[in-house]
């Protein structure tokens, strides 16, 4: 028995090397919350399994703040995951350059892969002419609207279409005793959209590229001042619901479920977010709830057809098997996300996918995405994360009243310097 | 504990074998195998987790450093110039000192109240004693939740507090200006217990006898407490000052749950504000800088506070 137990412990882990030898094993580090969407990327990666006999798909799950708090540390550990989430932009900059990103590029280029997404699609993903990733979804910020407590009000949404109409409209919902805008201020990035669409309308594409080259004064110039300075407009009139400050995203969502206020600049992802979080489970119902694009601003360049957005897609750690890219390969072709397309539970940017869309609002924003010359990223995440959280700090700071506009600028200035 | 420690040191007896001259003590080898046997696991996982990472800090705060690969690009004291020049690092500063002036100024005071009500052995001081203790049991982010509900403008108790008066209910947490206010009052609540039990403790070490001469001599309860009570709790006093001010200076975790620092960083302490600033926006070298400014200032107020006012104890 004494020299039996080791022979068998060698013998097992002999067993185990060599099944991990004709195994490859893709570990896949998703943060989809929604047991639905969770419950298709677990199909997807079943059907996966059986199509590459021997390849493993195992999925593992952070929580979208953990994930995005753990990332730096993980990408670095031997134990790292192969596939992993991203919104692009400087965050993935900052991947690349530090070499944890494999360069996929050479994959992408085969088997067709490229033809499936626009070039516009794979720009975002790339870094100096290199793909570093492949986009999933799109989605853009718009308002969206109470159509009840726009009734009651005797507002009429369609005659929204400049700053100076919203800022009527705001006026027009509290003379009706109606909280005009609900946000979650607590998490600052909602109140950031206010401050990157006022600066896209009034400068668009070239202001922002301008800025990102120092040129103009770089983000301290007029462009974005003038943002500041229309932002404090809206914040004057005391616009926000009770507690906004306070009140976190998902809190937020919920309390415009609730009828607690009018209007609420949010990505196309809100109407989920507002089933879940509103105190009846479902929030204002799809024929009650209307939207519109952000308004132009007296004088600006920008036209209402460019859109401020995200494009998410997933990345390949370095050293991943190459059954990771494989995997991203079939996950992403259009069978599949025709499948997310058909159930609502984004807009997926394959070509092909879009066409199955059912939700009135997805199709809009699809069409308007696809129509628009300018998709802006979320300044938040394509500026990096250092300066994009000082955007949020100044966007919350400009609501509350608390910065002048130009010292905002300045402020993004700064820190834009610092990081760059 | 702290008055345990305390009192042992006093006693003559076992706990000073080493000073006893007619006490060889144990043989010579025996105390080197002692050594060699207990110093280095404790040494090694000191080495580890505490040195070596505050030594690590203290490099990167000389670097711009998003923690990928090895820093690199040495910036001297920029990390540092720039912490000084930021405006919401002071409001966290600034915010340090207010908890800790509230904590020594309600807080303890409070604690010592309810300690000198609840030390003698009467019938239901036990019950109070749990209650009153029950807050520092809790958890930092279930304690924080609990608040976040109960000042919640809509739903929470405090709301329905106002409602009841037909008042619109006020947005604590939200409110810039008073979201500091309401962290401050959670403080009390959660740590008032957990200095209550220590000064019960130190209380029961002194000896009735003097209460009861006290009481003789015709002495009122004022003179009492100021005269008998104070004077011998003066090392648990000065223990619980310690701890109160270094927790201050690391309040961290009822920050989280209550506001994220906000609104407007208006809530940020030296450690959310290490976590917000260098961590979330992957400034691992400023972060780093933070870390050594708020080590140097505990470090010191440690060594400081033990020297001048604890050197007796």
């Amino acid at each position: 028995m004494g020299s039996f137990q080791p022979k068998l412990i060698a013998a097992a882990l002999l067993l185990t090397v060599v099944s991990w030898a004709q195994a490859a094993t893709v570990r896949w580090l998703h943060i989809e919350q929604n047991p639905d969407v969770a419950a298709f990327y677990a199909d997807v990666a079943k059907r996966f399994e059986a199509a590459n006999p021997g390849t493993k798909v195992e999925m593992q799950f952070l929580e979208n703040e953990s994930f995005k708090k753990k990332l730096t540390t993980l990408l670095q550990s031997p134990d790292k995951p192969h596939v992993i989430y991203s919104w692009g932009g400087g965050v993935l900059r900052e991947q690349v350059k530090a070499g944890v990103i494999e360069d996929i590029t050479d994959a992408v280029n085969s088997g067709g892969w490229r033809d499936r997404l626009s070039p516009s699609s794979w720009n975002t993903y790339s870094v100096n002419g290199r793909v570093y990733g492949v986009p999933m979804n799109t989605s853009q910020v718009v308002f969206f609207y109470n159509k009840d407590l726009f009734a009651k009000a005797k507002l009429d949404a369609a005659n929204i279409k400049t700053w100076d109409d919203l800022l009527g409209a705001v006026k027009t919902l509290q003379a009706a005793g109606i909280t005009p805008i609900v946000a979650g201020g607590a998490d600052k990035w909602p109140l950031h959209f206010y401050w990157s669409y006022l600066a896209i309308r009034q400068g668009s594409r070239p202001a922002f590229e301008a800025a990102l080259r120092g040129e103009n004064k770089g983000f301290s110039g007029d462009t974005f001042v003038r943002a500041g300075e229309l932002f404090k407009q809206l914040a004057d009139l005391k616009p926000f619901q009770p507690g906004y400050l306070g009140a976190t995203w998902p809190q937020s969502a919920g309390q415009f479920g609730d009828g607690k206020g009018a209007m609420m600049l949010m990505g196309n992802w809100l109407p989920n977010a507002m089933a879940a979080n509103s105190a009846d489970k479902v929030g204002i119902p799809d024929d009650k709830l209307g939207w519109f694009a952000f308004p132009s601003v007296p004088g600006g360049k920008g036209p209402l057809e460019d859109t401020l957005g995200g494009m998410n897609g997933w990345l390949v750690t370095k050293g991943a098997p190459k059954e990771a890219t494989e995997f991203l390969r079939f996950f992403l072709d259009a069978t599949n996300q025709k499948i997310a397309g058909e159930k609502g539970f984004y807009i997926p940017v394959t070509k092909g996918a879009t066409e199955v869309l059912k939700r009135p609002m997805l199709k809009d924003v699809a069409r308007n995405v696809e129509r628009s010359n300018y998709h802006q990223l979320f300044y938040d995440q394509m500026l990096g994360p250092s300066v994009g959280a000082v955007v949020n700090d100044i966007s919350a700071d400009l609501a509350a009243g608390r910065v002048a506009p130009a010292e905002a600028a300045n402020k993004v200035q700064q820190a834009w310097q610092l990081a760059n | 504990m702290a008055s345990v420690s305390a009192s042992a040191w006093r006693v003559p007896g076992p706990a000073r074998w080493w000073r006893r001259a007619d006490d060889p003590g144990p043989p010579i080898g025996g105390r080197v195998a002692v050594l060699l046997l207990f110093l280095p696991p404790a040494l090694l996982l000191f080495t580890l987790f505490v040195a070596l990472p505050m030594a690590e800090a203290g490099w990167y705060s000389f670097f711009r450093w998003n923690g990928y690969g090895s820093p690199t690009e040495f910036v001297g004291l920029r990390n540092f110039r720039l912490l000084l020049d930021n405006s919401d690092f002071r409001t966290a500063l600034t915010n340090n000192l207010l908890i800790i002036a509230v904590s020594l100024a309600l807080q303890l005071p409070l604690a010592l109240g309810l300690a000198v009500l609840l030390a003698d052995r009467l019938r239901g001081t036990n019950g109070f004693r749990l209650i009153f203790f029950m807050p520092y049991v809790l958890a930092e982010i279930a304690a924080g939740l609990i608040w976040r509900f109960v000042y919640d403008g809509d739903y929470g108790l405090l709301a329905k507090i106002w409602q009841s008066f037909g008042a619109a209910p006020p947005q604590v947490l939200a409110d810039p200006d008073w979201a500091m206010t309401a962290i401050l009052v959670v403080v009390v609540w959660k740590y008032f217990g957990f200095h209550m039990i220590l000064y019960i403790a130190g209380l029961q070490q002194i000896d009735r006898s003097l209460y009861e001469a006290a009481r003789i001599d015709g002495a009122n309860a004022w003179q009492t407490f100021r005269r008998i009570t104070v004077p011998l709790l003066g090392p648990t006093i000065r223990l619980s000052v310690f701890f109160s001010i270094l927790g201050s200076f690391q309040l961290f975790d009822l920050i989280m749950p209550l506001t994220k620092g906000g609104p407007s960083n208006s809530t940020q302490t030296m450690v959310s504000y290490l976590y917000n600033f260098g961590v979330t926006r992957m400034q691992i070298g400023f972060g780093s800088a933070v870390g050594v400014v708020l080590f140097v200032i505990c470090v010191s107020f440690a060594f400081g506070y033990k020297r001048v006012l604890m050197r007796h104890d």
